[in-house]
């Protein structure tokens, strides 16, 4: 039987933060309330400072986790995925609970930390590599595996300040691609990039997960995880809300992140406090929903019913040749096709708020359920919007594809294709027998 | 026993044989010291690159590159032996010795130390950005600071040896008793350094005393004047200053003057408790640093 490599055993994380009156947390207040300290031990709790308020960013999460499993975390933001990482990191320690972790562990919580502007790419390798815990040998000996691997031959004794962004991504990702660990733990490093470069971060990582490594990602880019991880822990303000089989994972956290809004299902929109859901320097998006024929918002259509998906966004400045994707995937993550307001948007985006209207025609798709995820560029090379998958919906009923029986229909799409049967006499069939 | 075929069967990259897969169990700290010197040398590659960075990019896009850690103790020196020396008449007070060479060695002991205790204090704050993303024993931090401060320290002794030719002072046995001087005063550096960084942590207070109260000590320090001109109720006071004793120290064993043992013995003694108990406090506290630093 396979010992869990990693087996997380009721992990809790209280942070405190500390209130307008209870101080700053310079020297003189501790001082102050050390002083005060032998008079308040009495009546409060050993824990409890004044002033200050405990927040539990997580809360008896238990998992286990298999060796040579990848593993997904998903969740929303502050639901705890950055807290559960750095804990089994050993950046931060659990306030109760335990981890066993067994086998080397690496983690990276983005690309490239601590390269320095003013050293070469070279000096930033070796920095690099020792600040992710590989030995120098071992650094020198995948030094020209990294530098071909990130694309960067030509540049490597170069300043990495003179880099551009892409390959200094490149740069930095190559190293951490360059770790041999048992377990790697990896949060968000997708997230940033162009497509070409996430394309080669998840291609990478599907070798990692190939190779028998141990993969722990936690990530918003939710076809990732279906595609990458075949488990997925789902975490809610702290707790393990549910944990399975990525696809069933994602759909249902997917499903749920509409519900949380005020508008009901089938919509989503920035909140607590955030203006945008995913943003940029030039755009942001601030939500979308989904309306039925009647203007209704709603996540569960009629095969034969357009659905008006609405996306909000505001360009923070003018934009020339800008364009919102749409793209549509299935549950299990096939895409079932992309669509584009680069037409009807024109060249000029002006600087504001927005909104981009996308009717998809009734009788085209299939029933199942349906993600749907944006992303904005400025073609052919510029991002404007990283791809995630925002909703979820369903679309239920009798359905377009001409059976009368009740059946489970495949394919991603099931347009209504119009159907005629005749008689027709067997001399006159085309390619008939007699030929 | 699968476990194992698992690891064996896994391309390693290294010729090397796989250790057992090691088990480690993430829990909640305990309360008193977690001072894990293995855990620390394991990461001495770190502590190396991080204080070879340190000292890269100090003087990266200047014009005289190294050559700064050559002039700025020869130019305080020239400074003050014309302020201290000669406009205020300490140049009688120094012996045999000439007063450029006793403020030199004054100097670039101090300049080392109070340089190492500013790097090191404000270090753990300023690495924010590794301590929330990367595990490693936080004391390679502040140790780095003050490894980077060692090139500089060789440079400048280098530089004490040429001055002495110059004013033709002859080495001694006693030379042999230098590195026991320069260890006292990187023992000490580091757990001011180590103490204060971790303070810093919490209490950003202590970033704006330092400067100030660096300048401070130095006056408690012989390093402009000879102890001897030190009245005798006052004497207690550099008695318990290491700084004082290992300046001294480090003095006597470059000129070749008697040296007082009892005085340098103590003043190494308070250096490694000084070490030891700053390298501790940072362990205790350092479990905590991600949450806010």
């Amino acid at each position: 039987m396979h010992k869990p490599v990693i087996r997380a055993e009721r992990v809790s994380k209280r942070f405190r933060i500390r209130t307008a009156q209870g101080g700053s947390g310079t020297l003189r207040d501790t001082l102050c309330a050390a002083a005060a300290a032998p008079f308040r031990r009495r009546s409060r709790g050993r824990h409890q400072a004044p002033g200050s308020e405990a927040i539990w960013a997580l809360r008896g999460v238990s998992f286990a986790v298999e060796p040579g499993e990848v593993i997904g975390v998903v969740g929303s933001n502050g639901s705890g995925k950055s807290t559960l990482l750095k804990i089994l990191s050993r950046i931060t320690p659990p306030t109760e609970g335990r981890v066993v972790v067994t086998g080397r562990v690496a983690s990276l919580l983005e690309v490239g930390t601590g390269f320095h502007q003013e050293l070469t790419g070279r000096e930033n390798l070796y920095l690099n590599g020792a600040i992710l815990g590989m030995r120098q040998r071992e650094i020198r000996s995948k030094e020209d595996a990294i530098v071909a691997f990130a694309e960067v031959e030509r540049f490597i004794d170069t300043p990495v300040k003179r880099y551009s962004s892409g390959m200094y991504l490149r740069l930095a990702f190559a190293v951490a691609a360059h770790l041999d660990p048992d377990i790697l733990l990896v949060d968000e490093v997708l997230a940033v990039g162009d497509a070409a470069f996430q394309s080669k971060c998840l291609g990478k990582m599907d070798e990692v997960a190939h190779e028998g490594r141990t993969v722990l990602f936690v990530s918003h880019n939710m076809g990732a995880v279906r595609s990458l991880c075949k488990r997925a822990v789902w975490l809610d303000r702290g707790e393990v809300r549910q944990q399975g089989g990525s696809a069933r994972v994602v759909s249902d956290y997917l499903a749920s992140y509409g519900a949380h809004d005020s508008a009901g299902v089938g919509s989503v929109f920035a909140q607590d406090g955030n203006a945008f859901l995913a943003e940029s320097e030039d755009l942001g998006l601030c939500g979308l929903r989904l309306l039925g024929p009647n203007g209704r918002v709603r996540a569960v259509f009629e095969p034969h019913e357009a659905i008006h998906v609405e996306i909000y966004y505001q360009a923070k400045r003018p934009l020339h040749g800008a364009r919102l994707n749409l793209w549509l995937t299935t549950s299990e993550g096939e895409l079932a096709f992309l669509a584009t307001d680069q037409a009807a948007r024109g060249e000029l985006t002006p600087a504001g708020p927005g909104r981009s209207l996308c009717v998809i025609p009734g009788g085209l798709l299939n029933r199942r359920r349906y993600v749907i995820g944006i992303d904005g560029d400025i073609p052919p090379t510029r991002e404007l919007l990283p791809r995630r998958e925002y909703l979820c919906f369903t679309v239920a009923g009798a359905g377009n594809h001409g059976s009368v029986i009740s059946e489970d229909w495949p394919g991603v799409v099931c347009p209504a294709a119009t159907w005629s049967v005749d008689q027709m006499p067997a001399a006159n069939a085309p390619g008939g027998p007699e030929r | 026993m699968e476990t194992n075929s698992r690891v064996t069967a896994r391309p390693c990259p290294l010729s090397e044989v796989p250790a057992p897969p090691l088990e480690r169990v993430i829990e909640p700290p305990g309360l008193g010291v977690h001072l894990d010197w293995a855990e620390v040398w394991r990461f001495r590659e770190l502590l190396y690159y991080l204080a070879w960075r340190d000292i890269k990019v100090r003087y990266k896009q200047t014009v005289l590159g190294g050559s700064w850690a050559i002039l700025q103790p020869l130019l305080t020196m020239a400074v003050f032996s014309f302020v201290f020396g000669r406009l205020a008449g300490l140049e009688q007070k120094t012996g045999a010795v000439p007063y450029p060479v006793h403020v030199y060695t004054g100097v670039l002991l101090w300049a080392f130390f109070a340089g190492a205790i500013g790097r090191s204090s404000a270090s753990l704050v300023g690495s924010a950005y590794l301590i929330t993303k990367v595990y490693f024993p936080r004391l390679i931090i502040p140790l780095a600071a003050v490894g980077a401060g060692l090139a500089d320290l060789g440079v400048s002794c280098v530089v004490l040896l040429a001055l002495m030719l110059y004013y033709g002072i002859a080495l001694s046995w006693q030379l042999a008793l230098l590195p026991l001087f320069l260890l006292g005063t990187v023992l000490a550096a580091t757990g001011v350094g180590t103490l204060l960084a971790a303070l810093t942590v919490s209490y950003r207070d202590v970033g704006v005393v330092v400067p100030f109260g660096m300048q401070l000590w130095m006056f408690l320090t012989p390093v402009i004047y000879p102890a001897s001109l030190v009245p005798e109720r006052w004497k207690w006071l550099l008695r318990i200053n290491p700084m004082a004793g290992l300046i001294e120290g480090f003095r006597d064993s470059f000129l070749g003057r008697p040296m007082d043992a009892g005085q340098a013995g103590l003043s190494l003694a308070i250096a490694l408790f000084l070490f030891l108990f700053g390298a501790a406090y940072c362990s205790a506290t350092e479990q905590h640093f991600a949450d806010i630093v």
